[in-house]
């Protein structure tokens, strides 16, 4: 099988966030394979361990993502690709599909695994963005995968409810948690890595122009929500604080 | 300037879902005075499609088939791409709900448009249409501008409000035949495994629970006060971790990120995870027994003790004051 997973590098979950010139500062701050990107992997590896063929993790994002890519290839993968889009004017979704549907036009693909959405930005785009490009099928928020020949049986999460879908190959899926439980690379998984090809690749080299990818879409500002002031912790017996509580609910924050 | 805006009025259990309203209250800032036309798609959904005249659309559009009657990208697509042919809209407003979020990009990317997902306020800035929606889970927000294209929205539940509704406001209801063929993704079956029907992401009130509820019957006293308060009942990663529950209510950076106007939070200690998904709740509640735990840095209102002493007495007294 010829099994391809996109990830993307993000910030660690336990990152602060603050704001400099305008912008997200990235000083000291530890990045990760997105959480959701490392279910997608894990499943890849499952999959070819259980059909053959190959692992390929892509990446569209600054050179740095090569960290990540390694992680993916110490976990089990077999090939990296980067592809630079630091040239990308107002780089958004549509920019990262339209960048990775041009990487895919002459590859073979039986299966395409990513999350189903990046903690960062959390816009949730480019899986089906890219799966239309492709014109294939997409699934999303995925739980449960099974490859027999070309069929394609999935269990998705909708809001809580389980979907139980039958497709087939070739397909575009997305992870939800539950997925799996990604596995640590282990040392021998480390060194390996190192030896593993991991491709660098510009703009040119997909015959993309800038222009071509330009976002459609502007990001104008970001600041911080307000700080959240600690309120009343009330005193006094248990029976007395749930009567205040109930009270306050009330009149004071009109909630209830 | 005026704009024709589309928004999909999406139906759960024979009903329009409330977001749904919500979109169209968006569509009628985007609009900028312009045509706003409902679309309602399903097997038999032409009795719950005037409810969108009410809350604000001019029309609305109704597309049957039974290939709609459960959500598959394929037939959606179809369905959408030949309404949205044939009635050239500059703007699609979605929630954004698992359907939102699966069909929008979809369409976005076959009409080379931009789209801002999951936003949570719209505002009208000399002409431009401004969006703002959270990143990294709520830690940070940004602004948003769609530059070109058809403008594709989508609207997070509970954000924006509905406009009022108004029984006396009239509009042309009318049905739209689709053709939907070579279906590549089939819905064999849908297990529910939610019962109570308040989903998360659309609940006005949460009831969460953490590690301290212990286990899976933990949960009880948490179900009980949800259901006196018609509540969500949802849960930290370190909940769902220790399999007490289900993963699909976790609530944090991984997981759903939620804003209802009151959020209990009950021995959860809020891991900075956490409250990236639940900080920007309205109000507040936490209780936990330990004084000094990170969630009353974010609470309006905190209870120090033992949540299977205090939470089924706040069942006990809200029963007493709801009645």
């Amino acid at each position: 099988m010829n099994i391809y997973v996109i990830l993307k590098r993000t910030f660690d979950t336990e990152e602060k966030i603050a704001i400099e010139n305008g912008k997200i500062s990235e000083d000291g701050v530890e990045f990760i394979i997105n959480p959701y990107d490392e279910y997608a992997v894990e499943e890849a590896i499952k999959l070819r361990d259980e059909h053959g063929g190959e692992v390929t993790v892509v990446t569209v994002g600054e050179e740095e993502s090569d960290k990540q890519l390694r992680t993916a290839l110490a976990m089990g993968a077999d090939k990296a690709v980067l592809i630079d889009d630091e040239d990308v004017d107002y780089g958004d979704q549509y920019s990262t599909a339209k960048i990775l549907a041009a990487y895919f036009e002459d590859k073979e693909v039986d299966i395409i695994l990513g999350g189903n959405v990046a903690i960062d930005g959390a816009s949730g785009q480019v899986g089906p963005r890219l799966a239309e490009l492709l014109d294939m099928p997409h699934v999303t928020t995925i739980t449960k995968l099974e490859v027999e020949g070309s069929t394609v049986k999935i269990e998705r999460d909708v809001e809580g409810d389980l979907e139980i879908i039958e497709t087939s190959l070739p397909v575009l899926v997305t992870a939800q948690q539950g997925l799996n439980e990604p596995r640590y690379p282990s040392l021998p998984g480390i060194m390996k890595a190192k030896k593993k090809p991991l491709e660098e690749l510009e703009l040119d080299d997909l015959d993309l122009d800038e222009d071509e990818v330009e976002g459609k879409t502007r990001t104008l500002e970001v600041f911080l929500p307000p700080e959240k002031q600690a309120g009343k912790v009330l005193e006094g017996e248990v029976d007395d604080q749930v009567k205040e509580l109930v009270s306050l609910l009330r009149s004071e924050a009109k909630v209830i | 300037m005026a704009k024709k805006v589309l928004v999909l009025g999406e139906v759960r259990d024979g009903e329009l879902r409330n977001v749904s309203y919500e979109a169209i209250a968006t569509a009628k800032e985007i609009s900028e005075g312009g045509e706003i036309v409902g679309v309602v798609c399903g097997e038999s959904v032409n009795d719950i499609a005037g409810s969108m005249i009410h809350y604000g659309a001019d029309r609305v559009l109704v597309v049957e088939d039974e290939n709609l009657k459960t959500y598959t990208c394929d037939a959606y697509t179809q369905a959408l791409m030949q309404v949205i042919d044939a009635e050239s809209p500059e703007g699609i407003v979605f929630g954004h709900t698992a359907l939102g979020k699966d069909l929008s990009p979809r369409l976005a990317a076959k009409l080379q448009s931009g789209l801002v997902s999951d936003i949570t306020g719209i505002e009208n800035t000399g002409g431009n249409l401004v969006y703002t929606r959270p990143i990294y889970s709520g830690k940070a927000f940004e602004k948003k501008i769609i530059t070109d294209g058809v403008m594709f929205v989508t609207i997070r539940p509970n954000n924006i409000s509905a406009l009022e509704k108004d029984e006396s406001r009239s509009g042309d209801v009318s049905k739209v035949d689709v053709t939907i063929k070579d279906l590549r993704t089939i819905v064999k079956e849908i297990v529910r495994k939610t019962t109570d029907g308040v989903d998360l992401s659309e609940a006005k009130v949460i009831v969460a629970g953490g590690r301290g509820v212990k286990s899976e019957d933990g949960f009880e006293p948490l179900k009980e006060l949800a259901d006196v308060l018609g509540a969500a009942v949802g849960a930290s990663r370190g909940a769902c971790d220790a399999d007490y529950c289900d993963y699909s209510l976790q609530i944090g950076q991984t997981g759903k990120v939620v804003t209802p106007d009151l959020y209990i939070a009950c021995g959860i200690s809020g891991a900075i995870q956490h409250l990236a998904g639940m900080s920007n709740s309205k109000i507040i509640v936490a209780i936990n027994k330990d004084p000094e735990a990170n969630i009353f840095n974010v609470a309006d209102y905190g209870i120090v003790g033992d949540l299977f002493d205090v939470v089924p007495k706040l069942t006990e007294e809200f029963k007493k004051v709801l009645v």
